[in-house]
This record gives C-alpha cells, sequence and structure tokens, in this order.
C-alpha cells in the first residue's frame, strides 16, 4: 500500500488499516485549514472586499482612507494581543477600560500640569500600569476568583482613582500635554501620509508577539496554561508566575497605547473606555482565539483587528448607514465563535479523517 | 527477585486529614522490572496512597525509601525529579496543543539563532515521535498533530512515553484504564508490559480486576486505608479478588444485596 506500513515494526497494536501515510498532497491545504488565523484572515479579506467595493467612491482605499481605519485599529491591537495571550492562557482582562484612561491622565498629570520632563512622565505611567497588572495577576493566582470579576473591579477602581486624583491634582478630568519633539515623533507622529505611531508600535509589537507566542518556550507555557493548568504546573511550567507576568504585560501594553492617545492628541482625558474593553476582546474572539484557552495565534489576533478597524471606520466611507455597523460586528462575532469551533474540531480531527482515508484505499 | 533492593518502598505509612485516618500501617515494596496492582473500592485509600507517593501529601508518619535511603518530598516536583512520575486518567496532556509541543510542556527543546532563543519544534517532534514509536504505537508519525485527535489509549500512551523519556524510574498509573474501550485498554496494558520490561517499577492503580492480573506481578487489596490482602500473582483466584475488593464480603451476598433478597 504503502512505504508506512511496510516499515512498521512487528510490535504494532493497531491493525494496518488504520496507519496511512502523512504525506498526501491534500495535507499541504487541508494544514492551512487548521490554523486558526485562517478564519479570520478570510474574515477579513471578505469585509476588505466588501468596503473596498462599496466605499471605493470616498477613497477608502486611498493613503488617507485607509490610515483612518489602520490608525484605528492600532490602538486597539497593541491592547489585544496581550489580552489574546490571557485568553489563550484561560484569563481575561476588562480593566484595560480604566487602565488606557489612567495611563494617559499619569502622563498628563506628570509631564503636562506638573512639567516634568516627558521620560520621567512615560516611566512612571510604564510602572503605575505594572503594579496594576500585577495587582490583577495576584489576586487572580492567590485567589481563585474568576479572573472576569477580578478585573471587573480593578476596572471600577482604577477609574474611580483616576477621576478622584485629576481632580485633587488639577481640578479637572481633562489635562493638556505638550510633548517634546522626540517624543511627539515617537508615540504621536504620522507617517507615510497619514499613519500614526501607533500603527508601527502595533506591527513591531505584532512581530515581538509572535515570536514570544510560536516560537519560544514561554509560548508553549501559555498555550500549557491553557489547555490544562494542573497538567501545566505538574510538568513544571511556574502557572502562577506565568500568569502575573501576563497581566502586567496586558497593562503594560495598554499604558503604551494611552501614552500614545495623550502624546498624539495633546491632552489626557479620565472617563473610562468601556468601548475599548468590547473592542479588544471583540478583536481576539474574531481572531480565533478560543474563549476558553488553549488555541489561538497572534496572526488570527492581527487580522481580528484589522477586521474591527475596517468595520468600525470604513463604514464611514460607504453609502451604508454608520449605525449597521454595531449590526456586522456582532453578526461577525456569532460567526467568528461558530467557525472557531469548526476549525478546532478540524484540527484534533486530523487522525480520524485520515483513518477514513486509510480505509479508503 | 525478592531479594534485591526494591526501587520504592513505604514503611508504616500513616495519614490522617484532621481527626481522620485515611491511611494505617501501609507497608509496600515495589522492585524493578515489576508491576504492583493496587486495587481497592472507591475511597479505600488508593488516591490518597498515590498523592502520598507523588510528592502531593506529607505522611504523616512513616518513611518512604527509595534504593534503600528514606526520602521526603515537599511537592509533586520534588517526586518528579526523584524519578516518581504520576499519570492520570486523562493522560495529563494537551489537547489543543501538537503533540511534540506537549511533550515537551515545560523542558522544551530550545537553539539559538543570534540573540533569539527558538522552541526547536523539529527537535522536539522527532524525539516525541519516536519515543511514543518505540511503545509499539506505529499510527503516531506525525510530531506536529493534534493531541485531541488521539484516541484515549494514544494519549495514555503518549503520557507514558513521556514519563520514561524524563527518567522515571516508578511510574504511578492512577486508572488508565478506566475510561477505555477494551481494544484501547488492551493498547495501555500493553504499554504498561512494555514499561516494566524496560525496568521501572509501575505502581497500577484500578478496580478492573481483569486488567491487574493481566499485567500485575503482585497486588494489595486496600480496604478503609489499610492493606487488607497482600499477594503475589497466581496466589489469588480472579472471585478471591473480587470478593477482596468488595470489602471482604463474597460477591453471592453482594448480588443478593442488589436484588434486594438479603
Amino acid at each position: 500500500m504503502n512505504k508506512a506500513n511496510q516499515d512498521q515494526p512487528p510490535s504494532d497494536i493497531e491493525d494496518s488499516q488504520t496507519s496511512s501515510d502523512s504525506s498526501d498532497g491534500s495535507s499541504k491545504y487541508a494544514g492551512l485549514f487548521r490554523r486558526p488565523e485562517t478564519g479570520a484572515f478570510m474574515g477579513m479579506a471578505l469585509v476588505f472586499i466588501v468596503f473596498g467595493f462599496f466605499g471605493y467612491e470616498k477613497n477608502f482605499l486611498s493613503v488617507i482612507g485607509s490610515s483612518t481605519w489602520v490608525n484605528h485599529a492600532s490602538t486597539i491591537g497593541i491592547i489585544a494581543i496581550p489580552i489574546g495571550f490571557l485568553m489563550i492562557a484561560g484569563e481575561l482582562d476588562i480593566s484595560v477600560g480604566a487602565v488606557l484612561p489612567a495611563s494617559a491622565m499619569t502622563l498628563g498629570v506628570t509631564s503636562g500640569y506638573y512639567d516634568l520632563p516627558i521620560w520621567i512622565g512615560i516611566t512612571l505611567t510604564l510602572c503605575i500600569a505594572a503594579a496594576i497588572g500585577w495587582i490583577n495577576g495576584m489576586i487572580v493566582t492567590r485567589t481563585q476568583v474568576p479572573s472576569l470579576i477580578v478585573t471587573l473591579a480593578t476596572l471600577f477602581a482604577v477609574s474611580g482613582l483616576t477621576l478622584s486624583l485629576a481632580i485633587l491634582t488639577t481640578n479637572t478630568t481633562q489635562v493638556a500635554l505638550n510633548a517634546p519633539g522626540w517624543a511627539k515623533a515617537l508615540f504621536g507622529g504620522r507617517y507615510l501620509g497619514g499613519f500614526r505611531s501607533s500603527v508601527f508600535w502595533w506591527i513591531g509589537l505584532t512581530a515581538c508577539f509572535i515570536f514570544i507566542l510560536h516560537y519560544s518556550k514561554w509560548g508553549n507555557w501559555i498555550f500549557a496554561l491553557g489547555g490544562d493548568k494542573e497538567s501545566a504546573r505538574n510538568a513544571g511550567i511556574p502557572t502562577n508566575k506565568l500568569k502575573i507576568a501576563l497581566f502586567m504585560l496586558v497593562a503594560v501594553c495598554t499604558a503604551l497605547a494611552g501614552i500614545c492617545q495623550a502624546i498624539q492628541f495633546n491632552s489626557a482625558q479620565s472617563p473610562t473606555n468601556f468601548t475599548l474593553i468590547f473592542n479588544t476582546i471583540i478583536a481576539v474572539v474574531v481572531g480565533g482565539v478560543l474563549l476558553t484557552g488553549g488555541f489561538g495565534s497572534v496572526m488570527g489576533i492581527f487580522f481580528g483587528t484589522l477586521t474591527l478597524g475596517i468595520v468600525q471606520q470604513g463604514i464611514n466611507f460607504t453609502n451604508i448607514d454608520r449605525n449597521l455597523s454595531s449590526l456586522i460586528i456582532g453578526v461577525m462575532l456569532l460567526i467568528a465563535v461558530l467557525m472557531n469551533d469548526t476549525f478546532r474540531a478540524l484540527a484534533t480531527s486530523w487522525s480520524t479523517q485520515k483513518k477514513k482515508n486509510g480505509g479508503d484505499i | 527477585m525478592s531479594n534485591q533492593e526494591p526501587i520504592i518502598e513505604l514503611r508504616n505509612i500513616n495519614k490522617s486529614f484532621g481527626p481522620i485516618d485515611v491511611l494505617h500501617n501501609i507497608n509496600l515494596k515495589v522492585n524493578a522490572g515489576e508491576v504492583l496492582c493496587l486495587l481497592g473500592d472507591n475511597g479505600a485509600g488508593k488516591s490518597t496512597l498515590i498523592k502520598t507517593l507523588a510528592g502531593v501529601h506529607n505522611p504523616t508518619s512513616g518513611e518512604i525509601l527509595m534504593g534503600g535511603k528514606p526520602v521526603h518530598f515537599d511537592g509533586p516536583r520534588q517526586a518528579q525529579d526523584a524519578g516518581i512520575a504520576t499519570v492520570h486518567q486523562f493522560g495529563g496532556t494537551f489537547p489543543l496543543m501538537s503533540i511534540g509541543r506537549s511533550f515537551f510542556a515545560g523542558v522544551e527543546p530550545t537553539k539559538w539563532y543570534g540573540p533569539f532563543e527558538v522552541f526547536d519544534r523539529k527537535t522536539a517532534n522527532e524525539i516525541a515521535v519516536k519515543s511514543v514509536r518505540d511503545f509499539g504505537i506505529t499510527r503516531i508519525d506525525n510530531g506536529d498533530r493534534m493531541v485531541g485527535g488521539l484516541s484515549g489509549g494514544e494519549r495514555q500512551s503518549l503520557a507514558i512515553a513521556r514519563a520514561v523519556h524524563f527518567g522515571a524510574q516508578v511510574l504511578i498509573l492512577d486508572e488508565p484504564t478506566a475510561a477505555l474501550g477494551v481494544k484501547q485498554a488492551a493498547h495501555v496494558l500493553r504499554i504498561v508490559n512494555e514499561t516494566k520490561r524496560r525496568g521501572l517499577a509501575v505502581i497500577f492503580i484500578t478496580h478492573q480486576v481483569m486488567h491487574a492480573m493481566s499485567v500485575g506481578d503482585h497486588f494489595a487489596v486496600l480496604i478503609r486505608g489499610g492493606i487488607a490482602a497482600d499477594f503475589r500473582k497466581g496466589e489469588r483466584s480472579r472471585e478471591e479478588i473480587t470478593d477482596l475488593m468488595a470489602g471482604g464480603e463474597t460477591m453471592a451476598d453482594l448480588e443478593a444485596a442488589i436484588s434486594g433478597d438479603a
């Protein structure tokens, strides 16, 4: 039949019918369909074609036009990938809605209101964010309270603290910030005809995160942690430290997005950003990450974020009623979740399918 | 064989949780290349005993000896480092990870590309596939396959192969055949035999007497935390073992109780 069967040692327990060669021609394409980002890519391609077609007249595809939706996606994207890491590890973080304004305000108050050098403001902002992430991680790992509830609590705690401290120090909830040239160039510049600095941070971070999740051993730990926490701990993975580190990563990346926003708009605002919470989760789920953990990819989240950017901003370039963008997002989210289930089934049913093929030969 | 130093030995192990005594005076020895079958009904203390062996619990009194020397474990990790590996009913593997990645979770092989330390997928897959194939599971031929696509028996085999690869001397199998069909169970039992042939001490926990009898060299029946019977292969019949497991009542009594005649 095939070579693999002849090479089998005599101790083979399986009947030869069920074992078949792995190098059949179709497996290359089948392998593509098993990847978690395939669905996300197809979804993105679909909305891109639709909006590109209906928005062509209003310059959806021009440099200025595309920078609009890419800029919008970049803020979400910087936060969504670490959120995706957490979700793969089986946890959730919704405190980002408060950490983003808290970071912007910290920078605004220190370097705007009090006029301290911008690098001091940035360092302080990142440290405070890391501390919030650490608190999230410590509470989740020490208490077994679901991370949704823990971060819901910190969401409100941090947002209350931000408002009250802002009033206490500056007597307003909004501060102006004038960053020096280098900081403006690094965090709030416009390049290539309209693309914000945050877009390049997003692309750079995506590359780093691809390395971490898919090529380093830490990525393996994250998948193992989300797959089966108990087994991961038995295998010697420092599960608690890893979780705390991931919560800190989310908070620090959120702070980076906040810094970019404050510097690019020359002002910081303190109201809680509830939309961001939903946007990041939608981007991650549309990106093919399994809500229950253990499965997902960085490129998938990248595509998911772009999809969100296209639908939320690209609708302005078409004659479609812009209120329908939420409807489109809702339907896409539902389709994504259903498709994720199918892809996961495909991913795990590799051998069962082979069994069928083997039987036919 | 009986003169050789046992790989692992329990001496007068007692374990209580507060006022509740779970284990009393457990004495057991397991030699290299031998399978000890630990039989017992639910609640007999099997789980507590293996958790004590695996370093999850510390015995209240008594000592564990490995290779003649007393050992003390502060956690499962220390027991593993000492060579005691536990494979649980569901295999301790990650369904949505590839075979190679799952096999090396926590101990990833890496290689350096300039400043980057990269997970060595090729090596991981090769070693994982080879280790499992050495146990006769030739249907696993691609380390990139998802663990979730394997059958229950194959996942058990993968977990056992993993333990053996990482230098386990004592392999504790917690009900490995409980959730499996007949063919899959036979699969796992062959792996157990192969493990034994390689000189490991195997502690096989089950309540299926047939499975125990097909691989066991030595049997211990646990009833209410104590060892009710300790015998070698061929010393008792299947009916006697079944009766012992049911707590000393004979099967006939039990059947009568079930049908409501008693």
